[in-house]
């Protein structure tokens, strides 16, 4: 048994924070983040009236932050979940294809995964999502539609070595079918390595739902999204700091506790690049 | 006089010692053999001597001396200036000890502390005197196009250079072919006397010793067995170990990298090494005396030290 | 040579699927006719238009003219702002590549010495320290840090001017933002790679011939560990030229970055599909230039070619 470290623990702690404010959004917001009141625009965090007790302040039409910030999170969960898991099972399913088949099922998804990489992922997630239009479905879509190359590549390099392990060739012999033995004997054999990929994508996914809601791209008003919350702040800066500053600093705690546990993951799942 | 003395070295990782109070001595023109199995401790203490230990080992005693400088508590600055000046060493694998991306010249003129611009026709002559045909070609060329015997020259020239009194060479023909190692062998025979150095050769190869060592130091599991004139050993070896290992041998000294395997046994790991003679588990000779008190080295005939209660012939 | 040519080769291909795929994402909504049309058309004006561009084509013969215009470097004509689009988006390249140049220039100077300084003291507090600070920069959002940067120097101190082209000081902030995620795979990567070297056998017999750790490492070590840290360099600069898109916006930079945001409000598509085929190409070309880089620094390979 490891013993788990303060570190490790914090990570975990950050984590669960994240899932649990996400979960729980309209258990801890005391107040509708939708609700505008124009006579509490841009208050400082701190600020109670006499109904309404507003801890980070209010934004720009007098909605609660940390309600919003709360929702936010929610939408960042599930924009960053569901587009992993589509990516996943696209680029999985075209890597372990790839690998037991080889011949020109392998030389065209790799092709594709080289031409799928010459374009930055945020300029063809941009250029998506404006022409299908921006919202909730759409995001996650082009997201999920445009990363699954890393995972191809993994899935790819692992199905080529533990097909030729004795025990899969043997399995082909007594008659296994070729999506019996994928699933049943080289899917498990990868999940480490595809795990590590996976929590590295899952912290772009936020960062790129933030990015492309700031850009307007994303998750559309009056819903709230931490990128859209300071992309509005923006105008407000030097007003109202607490606009950029707490979604900011969410959206960073957040992606600097999944880097870490993707770290953590990879020394776990392949001790030999122990610290690197 | 003496080129180089080792006295009484121990070597520890944490509290485990791998070299337990080691003595050597090796004079001008000398070639002394440092024998014995892997693991026995034969690289870490070139390294030691070398002070160029990796952080885990600790010299937890003993006194290196280096013509009349003691080594151990040199300054580092003051060393690093001894290192390729008075104190040279060519390693295992010529190849991988010559940086891939450097020519061959600049890497020799390194020793020198000079640019290769410099002292082209010292470099160039010093290529010849390794046996290098066509120098000034090759001078200029980098690593991956020589091939491993004419790398491992490189390497001797690297070494020899700067005319350093002490050459420590960590087996240095293992990875050659068996045909390159005698040419090699004979190079640095023919160097050694003609420049008086003193040279340390590491092996596990009784064969290479019986070729060219003038006197043999036995290691067994971090300690010195026996150590005399090559003759004399190879004559009347003194410790079992020393006779074992030498009629393992065969005849025509052609495979000798197997010949050790052939000893009954298991050499025991440094963190198993208890009181008594290391030997003693494998020793046909040994008694409950061997199991509980260390043999220390004492004098045997034709100039010879054993560490053995029941030393062969004795 | 041959190597030389199956890269050359790779690339063709790779040009060619960025190509198709920007074509059919073009096509995705269904009509590419209404993404090009001014707001407020009418259908008579979008039926014409449609015609006029050829949209009412089979999907085939549109994807082969599109090809044939591209060959002949037509890329067509924005109908939102009257000009041809190659103009309007190589009018904006010299300030994304002035930006892209700076943070490029901030990821090396921090990310290469960092990346040393971890791998040569390794285990140590500096070490640590420096990995926080590394991981720090490969999770920044960076129009968080940029507009923390604005509020920090440009409101706060006034150091800096907050936003605008004017001059080298106005580069600063947007090069910093920009480069700190470069900056971080840089040091990682040098750290791998210089570790790698150190533990070879040449670093030993360095130090053997009487060379302090630090000349062997000048002398030797870098060199070695340049060549896979030349690789990731050259994908960085595509990588920085997408993330422009963010940090222009936010520091109002008139880059392509700023333009493409620009262009989706306007609907000018045809210029977003420009820089989007623009910046993959440069992707594209400074892989290759990596290939061709690994030559100059590594002799096992410039003697094959
Ligand atoms: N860098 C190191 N870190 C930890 N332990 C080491 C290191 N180098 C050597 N050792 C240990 O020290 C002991 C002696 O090793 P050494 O390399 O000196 O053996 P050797 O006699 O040279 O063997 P070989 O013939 O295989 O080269 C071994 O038990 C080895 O495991
Ligand atoms: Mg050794």
């Amino acid at each position: 048994m490891r013993r788990i470290s303060l570190g490790t623990a914090l990570i975990f702690a950050g984590l669960l924070a994240f899932i649990v404010a996400a979960i729980g959004a309209d258990v801890f917001a005391s107040n509708d983040p939708l609700r505008q009141s124009l006579l509490l625009r841009l208050r400082p965090p701190g600020t109670a009236t006499a109904t309404a007790y507003f801890p980070l302040g209010t934004d720009d039409l007098g909605r609660d932050l940390l309600a919003r910030i709360l929702y936010g999170a929610r939408a960042s969960l599930m924009v960053a979940a569901l587009s992993v898991s589509v990516s996943l099972l696209v680029g999985v399913t075209l890597g372990l294809m790839a690998g037991w088949f080889g011949g020109w099922v392998s030389i065209v998804a790799m092709r594709a995964v080289d031409t799928m990489l010459s374009i930055p992922a945020i300029l063809l997630a941009v250029l998506t999502v404006a022409v299908l239009g921006p919202g909730f479905f759409n995001l996650v879509l082009v997201l999920g539609l445009t990363r699954w190359p890393r995972y191809t590549r993994v899935a790819y390099a692992q199905t080529l070595q533990v097909a030729a392990l004795p025990y899969v060739r043997a399995a082909e012999m007594a008659g296994c079918g070729p999506g019996r033995i994928l699933l049943r004997h080289v899917l498990p054999n990868i999940a480490g390595p595809l795990m590590v990929v996976a929590t590295s994508e899952f912290g772009l996914m936020i960062l790129f739902e933030a990015s492309l809601s700031f850009l307007g791209l994303g998750i559309q008003p009056p819903y709230p999204s931490w990128g859209s919350i300071m992309s509005a702040g923006r105008q407000y800066v030097v007003r109202a700091w607490w606009l950029t500053a707490f979604p900011g600093a969410c959206l960073f705690g957040v992606v600097l506790c999944v880097n870490l546990f993707g770290d953590w993951l990879r020394d776990r799942v392949d001790p030999r690049s122990q610290g690197r | 006089m003496i080129a180089l003395s080792v006295r009484d070295l121990s070597l520890a990782i944490g509290r485990t010692n791998i070299v337990d109070a080691i003595s050597f001595d090796v004079a001008p023109g000398e070639v002394l053999a440092l024998v014995g199995e892997s693991g026995c401790g034969k690289s870490v203490t070139a390294q030691a001597i070398m002070r160029l230990l990796p952080a885990a080992i600790r010299q937890t005693g003993g006194e290196i001396t280096l013509g009349a400088t003691s080594l151990s508590n040199l300054p580092a600055r003051a060393m690093r200036d001894l290192r390729g000046r008075q104190i040279a060493m060519i390693f295992q694998e010529p190849q991988s000890a010559l940086d891939p991306l450097a020519t061959v010249g600049n890497q020799i003129a390194e020793a020198l502390r000079q640019p290769l611009a410099k002292v082209r026709a010292e470099v160039r002559q010093m290529l010849v005197e390794v046996g290098i045909s066509d120098p000034d070609r090759r001078i200029d060329q980098h690593p991956f196009e020589l091939s491993g015997g004419m790398c491992q020259r490189v390497m001797i020239a690297i070494a020899l250079i700067a005319r350093p009194a002490v050459l420590i060479a960590d087996e240095p023909t293992t990875a050659l072919d068996v045909t390159i190692q005698a040419q090699i062998l004979a190079l640095l025979r023919r160097l050694a006397a003609e420049r008086q150095t003193a040279v340390v050769l590491i092996t596990h190869d009784m064969g290479v010793v019986a070729d060219i060592a003038d006197r043999v130091a036995v290691m067994y599991a971090g300690r010195v067995a026996e150590t005399g004139p090559t003759a004399a050993v190879f004559a009347t070896p003194a410790h079992p170990y020393t006779a074992l290992l030498l009629a393992s041998i065969p005849r025509l000294s052609d495979v000798p990298k197997s010949a050790l395997a052939v000893i009954d046994g298991q050499v025991p790991q440094p963190a198993d090494y208890g009181a008594g003679c290391r030997f003693a588990g494998r020793c046909p000779r040994a008694d409950r005396r061997c199991v509980a008190e260390t043999p220390a080295l004492r004098p045997v005939a034709d100039g010879r030290l054993v560490a053995c209660f029941h030393p062969v012939g004795g | 040579m041959p190597e030389l040519k199956s890269r050359l080769l790779q690339a063709l291909i790779a040009i060619f699927g960025v190509l198709t795929i920007v074509f059919f994402i073009m096509r995705l909504s269904g009509d590419p006719t209404l993404l090009l049309v001014p707001d407020g058309a009418t259908a008579e004006q979008i039926a014409a238009l449609r015609h006029v561009l050829g949209f009412d084509r089979p999907l085939l013969v549109q994807y082969g003219a599109y090809l044939l215009d591209l060959a002949r470097l037509d890329l067509g004509q924005s109908l939102v702002q009257h000009a041809p689009v190659a103009g309007i988006v190589a009018e904006r390249i010299p300030y994304t590549m002035a930006l892209a140049g700076g943070a490029l220039l901030v990821a090396l100077g921090v990310g290469l010495p960092a990346g040393l300084a971890m791998a040569v003291w390794r285990g140590t507090w500096l070490e640590r320290a420096l990995a926080g600070f590394v991981l720090a920069g490969q999770s920044l959002p960076t129009f968080w840090s940029g507009l923390l940067m604005i509020l920090f120097f440009g409101v706060y101190l006034g150091w800096l001017p907050t936003s605008g082209s004017d001059d080298l000081a106005s580069l600063v902030m947007p090069s910093v933002a920009l480069g700190a995620i470069t900056m971080s795979s840089f040091a990682r990567m040098t750290r791998i790679a210089v570790l790698d070297e150190l533990s070879r056998d040449y670093v030993a017999a360095g130090r053997a011939r009487g060379l302090s750790y630090g000349a062997v490492i000048l002398r030797h070590v870098l060199r070695n560990a340049a060549i896979p840290v030349v690789t990731i360099a050259a994908l960085e600069v595509g990588n920085l030229l997408a993330g422009a898109v963010i940090v222009e916006t936010v520091f109002a930079w008139p880059g392509i970055g700023q333009l493409a945001i620009q262009s989706i409000a306007s609907r000018d598509f045809l210029v977003v599909q420009t820089i989007v085929l623009f910046v993959s190409m440069v992707y594209i070309s400074m892989n290759l230039l990596a290939d061709l880089a690994y030559g100059v620094i590594d002799p096992r390979i410039r003697r094959d070619r």
